[in-house]
């Protein structure tokens, strides 16, 4: 039992891409995954610590109503847990202390950053940064391509160098509250992924290949662990070929998708740090 | 007390949205503005200290990055004229309810049911801004009356200090709920009055079963029985007109209609529905034996036909178009959120898995004066298009098929069609899962939303005008995260077993939902007053037939309503035991213990009159223009790929979620670019099974300006063409059938009743003959009969129009076609005949003319040409393949090619057609059932092969030079452009919507 990678997906009020998560997350090679609705967690039922690998999925979070994932991470900072004097942020910030791992795509990046969780750059986990509405107003999908940093201590992005991923967001664009701010990220090489071109030669400020206007062109962003991670766009939705947009015509394309890395490496991670 | 928080943007941060609305205020209205920016507002009406409050602004409401708060005082300077605008007393307010939510978490107890947070959003305009302008930007872009109301400040006017004065639009009502009698032994003048003044809709037939039934002296002593008089209560009343009413008796499908063929030939048909919709599927269905693939049709929310042996594949398509024509956006999102129930509350329910949308507007450039309550296309259009992206974004289900129809005769009424698949285990708790059956002593649950006096009446405009205080009946607001919340729980009711029986809400609410649940036990006892409502005094009737949203009844056994509830509670869902169905024989609903209603189940279900119509065909003179071809074909192609109907509509498909779910495997972008139209759309429901879903539609109303009976055929041929291309398995696929129809009842008002009813007798006939020729089943449909605007002497009526939507399954994912050319060398190839057939064409009306020769379908040799091109696809023979349907065979040529980025070289002398015709009646007719191939070179001789003793055609080649090359029929270029100017044209028009 001791040797099972073991992840949760956060399910409800307005998670929409729990299935898909777990099902990559089961692909990169963890044996328990379980979607967990969240008022299993409020309930006290399920517990955070039976887990290594906290999945925070997309979807749009009590609707986005007060801005992307604000609501949600309201919830998560107050709402207590059922017969008990402890709240489910309380829950978080040792799961967090434990070295373990937590990884939000799309809403989930959004939860993070709102919660001061990403970049986490003070030890109080104080809001940074944030993520707002793309520069043309609009939700958008499409496929984009993200360089990877190969300097960031980022532990899901090891060994890659680019990856191409959809992007389904309209509150996509990342915003700092300084310039230092963003110098400590640059430096810390904790905007690990980057919207860029289709060689991923360089990164962009031009739409449509940076969707969203985003800061320094980020996607994505990591902790000084590297073990808090989150990111735009949506690595569950190329897991196989046939999820990409031009798999019937591009032959060459391997069977198993991008994405998939990402998880893999997070799984790997796990096995060899934390059993 | 009220607080006002007011939440905008730092100093240097973009304001994205003031940016959007200063360009549509300048693209919709013509007024140019110097800037726009916004600010949130938050009226918080609750007792609360001021640190909560402190801590809601800075928490939840504001985000420290990007945004700064103010506490009762304004943020607001630097502008000319300030406009907010809020939402009326009663409308739903998404972001008030979230904020709600959220100020409970931080004070760690529930608000009181009084207290609640009000939304509005105030924009800082900049800019040259007189009163009128003011208003005009008020009315007519940023707030609709119906539902929202504003405020106008000019800079010079604004109090620094206070602001803008603090409005609590709660709703105010100091009614008394009561229940009245109405006598109905009155003339038959009065009869009428009380069907008119009560928006009853019943007519005169109608209103005199009643009235004998009142009479009725059997009737009349039960009633006594149960402490009600003989006369009618206005809560029966109530319940009669929307259980008999046209949206759910589908009076004129189900109507004895006399029918003249216009040749003498006259025929009786006994509903229009039972004879051609239930007859195809009920002969198709026979003729296929075994392979039956039907599991549920007619008889529920939604189709239900069989995946594989584990799962069921659910289909359902709806309109939503009178309120959408009030409030596009209101009326689209609640038309996507109200069809995902459908599919939810089929069976024992459903996980929904896909949506699609078909829309038919004006053009949003049109340039007349329109009459009055008509809102511009353009803004219906903006509308629509962002209802359906909330709806289905926030639902995290992902749209991945539809069109949009341009005709400026939709001016008059927008038609929103919106769909939904979903899928059911096969099996559950040892029963199929696509039956349901509530049993004697299931207690009625209400789970979800509150009651409000939503929707009452459905759309019907309501003569009395909305006032201050009044509460907005007309139209609602859907909410995607409660009924997000409340499919969420569902699905693990169901799986826990802890119900019977489940259906939606929707048209008609309680009265509609637990009536038909109540058939299978035959009978119920609901207490109106336990169900939750939004606010105080709502009349028992209007608690019995809102259509208030995000509800759905479940039938729940008695030991399991406390696991029930419980698990409700837990996932925040509210679930409110309402009765008990019964075998009473009785519609019964009482109100704090009265008996309200007590009416016979059968006479309700059954009482209603059989409506009779007369239908009379008349052959119109039609001719075919006498015109010269034009002289440069490059420029035709070029305004041809231009058309509304033609265009790309990318910026519409990107603003939906069309990957969510990650199933998607055919989207509908697809090409070199990702930008090229793809026919239809591929979904891989189950993530370890290589088995797929195909589904697509077809719809051709232009067609019904010469023959509907054409026309069905051809939006037929049309959805299974786009199926089949892109490998659908023709002899798997089911169809839906949505009538969207002008009003077919001769009348006063509708002196061509007669014809139109006669066109849709045709349409029906079509439907029948096609149906059963192809072998596709129809499973479930919708009609809308009366979609024509009529205020004073100005009426515009739809073109007769029906949404042809088709599902079916596909062995394998990995087998499927795109339409994008794939490789230089690929050798083009054309199926099926191309005939004289531009009647009601794109070509022939872009030249302003109609013609007379409309496409007609040859089902036979379609049927054959589908099947080799599904064998085709197996063995892997075909590189890409493209319908060819508005603008023939020249856009289909142009769209693969630019799609693939590539160019193409072909010879219009080898098109094969039944006639000589011209050149440019080859490249732009529309004769259906064809479609445009490449193959690679290799496949030549084995895809020539399997399509031996068919029309097929070898046009020319794929050329690596991205020109598209056309020999005319001399041998001499016809057409000679490069891809990109033919994509730029085919992009630009609709680029910036």
């Amino acid at each position: 039992m001791s040797k099972q990678v073991r992840a949760i997906v956060i399910a409800g009020n307005g998670t929409n891409c729990e299935r898909e998560t777990a099902h990559a997350i089961r692909l990169g090679g963890a044996e328990v995954v379980d979607i967990v609705h969240i008022s299993e967690l409020l309930s006290g039922r399920v517990q955070l610590q039976g887990y290594h690998f906290l999945n925070l999925a997309g979807g749009f979070l009590d609707g986005d109503d007060l801005g992307s994932a604000k609501a949600g991470a309201n919830r998560l900072l107050h709402a207590p847990i059922k017969d008990s004097e402890e709240h489910l942020s309380e829950h978080l910030r040792k799961f967090i202390a434990d070295g373990k791992l937590i990884m939000g795509v799309c809403n989930g990046f959004q939860l993070m950053v709102k919660m001061g969780l990403l970049p986490a750059l003070g030890k109080d986990f104080s809001q940074t940064t944030t993520l707002t509405f793309n520069d043309n107003g609009r939700f958008e999908d499409r496929w984009v391509y993200l360089k990877a940093d190969p300097a960031s201590p980022c532990i899901f992005t090891r060994g890659l160098d680019g990856i191409t991923l959809p992007v389904r967001h309209g509150e996509g664009k990342l915003v700092v509250d300084s310039d230092a701010t963003l110098a400590t990220i640059e430096e810390k090489h904790l905007g690990v992924l980057k919207y860029c071109l289709p060689d991923y030669s360089a990164t962009t400020q031009d739409y449509p290949l940076n969707p969203n206007g985003s800061t320094a062109a980020i996607a994505g962003l990591c902790d000084e662990t590297g073990r808090l991670f989150g990111l735009m766009p949506h690595p569950e939705a190329y897991v196989h070929r046939t999820h990409h947009p031009r798999w019937t015509r591009e032959e060459d394309l391997p069977e198993e998708g991008m994405g998939l890395w990402l998880y893999q490496n997070a799984v790997r991670f796990i096995r060899d740090e934390l059993l | 007390m009220a607080w006002r928080v007011e939440v905008g943007l730092k100093e240097g941060i973009r304001d994205a949205r003031g940016e959007r609305v200063k360009r549509e205020i300048h693209e919709h209205l013509g007024i140019a503005l110097d800037q726009v920016k916004t600010i949130d507002v938050y009226t918080i009406d609750a007792d609360l200290s001021q640190q909560v409050v402190e801590a809601a602004a800075q928490g939840p409401f504001s985000d420290p990055v990007i945004q700064n708060y103010a506490i009762n005082r304004p943020l607001a300077s630097q502008f000319d004229v300030l406009i907010e605008v809020g939402f009326r007393p009663g409308v739903t307010d998404n972001v008030g309810r979230t904020s709600r939510e959220a100020l409970q978490y931080l004070v760690g107890h529930p608000l009181d049911a009084h207290e609640g947070v009000f939304t509005s959003v105030q924009y800082l305009l900049t800019g040259r801004i007189d009163e009128d302008t003011a208003e005009r930007i008020a009315a007519g872009f940023l707030g609709n009356s119906l539902i929202q109301r504003w405020t106008i400040i000019p800079g010079a006017d604004f109090n620094r200090n206070t602001g803008v004065p603090v409005t609590v639009p709660r709703v105010v009502s100091t009614a008394e709920p009561k229940v009245l009698e109405i006598d109905l032994n009155v003339s038959d003048e009065e009869l009428m009055r009380i069907s008119r003044e009560g928006v009853l809709a019943l007519n005169l037939e109608e209103m005199k079963v009643i009235q004998a039934f009142a009479n009725d002296p059997q009737n009349q002593a039960e009633r006594i029985k149960v402490g009600l008089t003989a006369g009618l209560t206005d809560v029966e009343l109530e319940a009669l007109a929307q259980t008999w009413s046209e949206h759910c008796k589908h009076k004129i499908f189900s109507a004895k209609i006399n029918y003249d063929d216009g040749t003498g030939h006259t025929e009786t048909i006994d509903s229009l529905f039972k004879t051609f919709i239930v007859g195809v599927t009920r002969d198709v269905r026979a003729a296929k034996g075994k392979d039956d693939f039907c599991l549920s049709v007619f008889k529920d929310n939604a189709g239900v036909i069989r995946f594989n042996d584990d799962w069921s594949l659910v289909f359902k398509v709806e309109t939503h178009n009178s309120p959408s024509a009030l409030d596009p956006y209101g009326g689209a999102l609640t038309g996507i959120v109200g069809v995902n129930r459908d599919p939810f509350g089929t069976g024992m329910g459903a996980r929904l898995i896909f949506n699609t949308d078909v829309f038919c507007f004006a053009s949003p450039f049109y340039k007349e004066p329109l009459p009055p309550r008509l809102l511009h296309p353009r803004r219906i259009f903006e509308g629509v298009v962002e209802g359906v992206e909330h709806g289905g974004n926030k639902s995290g289900v992902p749209t991945v098929n539809g069109s949009i129809v341009f005709d400026d005769r939709f001016a008059g009424k927008p038609l929103v069609y919106c769909g939904t698949a979903a899928l059911m285990p096969a099996k559950l708790h040892g029963k199929p899962g696509h039956v349901k059956l509530a049993r004697v002593g299931d207690h009625i649950l209400m789970v979800g939303g509150r009651i409000g006096k939503d929707g009452i009446h459905g759309a019907t405009f309501s003569s009395e005008e909305l006032h201050e205080g009044s509460p907005a009946t007309a139209v609602q607001i859907g909410d995607p995260i409660t009924q997000k919340r409340m499919f969420d729980f569902l699905i693990i009711a169901r799986d826990r077993g802890l119900y019977n029986s489940i259906t939606d809400n929707g048209a008609g609410g309680l009265s509609s939902s637990v009536g038909e649940m109540a058939e299978d036990t035959g009978g119920f006892e609901l207490h109106l007053d336990r169900a939750p409502l939004k606010y105080s005094g709502l009349q028992p009737w209007e608690i019995l037939i809102s259509e208030a949203q995000e509800r759905m009844t479940v039938a729940v056994p008695d030991d399991k309503v406390e696991a029930f509830i419980a698990l409700a509670k837990e996932m925040d869902v509210e679930a409110t035991d309402l009765g008990v169905f019964n075998d009473s024989g009785y519609y019964h609903c009482l109100y704090k213990g009265k008996t309200v209603t007590y009416l016979p189940m059968e006479f309700l279900h059954q009482g209603v009159p059989q409506l009779n119509l007369q239908a009379r065909w008349e052959e119109r003179e039609f001719q075919e223009p006498e015109f010269s071809q034009p002289l440069d074909m490059n420029a035709t192609l070029r305004h041809m790929l231009a058309r509304l109907n033609i265009c790309s509509k990318e910026s519409v498909v990107r603003r939906y979620d069309h990957e969510v779910q990650a199933g998607t495997v055919l989207k509908p972008l697809v090409g070199v670019a990702n930008d090229g139209p793809a026919d239809a759309a591929m979904i891989r429901p189950l993530p370890d099974s290589f088995e797929g879903i195909v589904v697509a539609h077809g719809i051709t109303p232009s067609y019904s300006d010469i023959d509907t009976y054409h026309m069905m055929a051809c939006a037929i041929d049309e959805g299974l063409r786009n199926y089949v291309a892109v490998g659908g398995n023709i002899d798997h696929v089911a169809g839906l059938d949505n009538f969207c129809w002008c009003d077919p009842v001769q009348s006063e008002r509708t002196p061509d009743g007669e014809y139109k009813a006669a066109q849709l007798v045709r349409a029906n006939k079509a439907l029948y003959e096609y149906c059963l020729a192809f072998g596709v089943p129809l499973i479930s449909g919708k009609d809308s009969m009366k979609n024509d605007y009529q205020i004073g002497n100005t009426k515009i009526s739809i073109p007769p129009t029906v949404l042809f939507s088709v599902i079916g399954k596909v062995d394998d994912i990995r087998k499927g076609v795109t339409m994008d050319a794939k490789r230089p060398g690929d050798l083009v190839y054309l199926l099926g005949t191309t005939r004289n057939e531009l009647g009601a064409s794109e070509y022939y009306d872009m030249l302003g003319h109609l013609g007379k020769n409309v496409p007609k379908v040859d089902a036979a040799s379609a049927l054959q040409r589908y099947r080799s091109v599904n064998q085709a696809q197996k063995l892997g023979l075909m590189a890409s393949c493209h319908d060819l349907s508005d603008g023939g065979l020249g856009v289909a040529l142009a769209e693969t090619a630019f799609a693939g980025g590539l160019g193409m070289h072909v010879d219009l002398g080898k098109v094969k057609c039944n006639e000589v015709l011209r050149e440019d009646a080859v490249l732009f007719s529309e004769s259906a059932s064809r479609l445009l191939v490449t193959v690679r070179p290799d496949n030549q001789a084995a895809f020539e092969e399997l399509f031996a003793g068919q029309d097929l055609c070898l046009l020319g080649s794929v050329t690596e030079d991205k020109e598209l090359r056309i020999i005319g029929l001399g041998g001499a270029i016809l057409v000679r452009a490069h891809i990109d100017d033919l994509k730029e044209a085919w992009q630009a028009p609709l680029r910036e919507m």
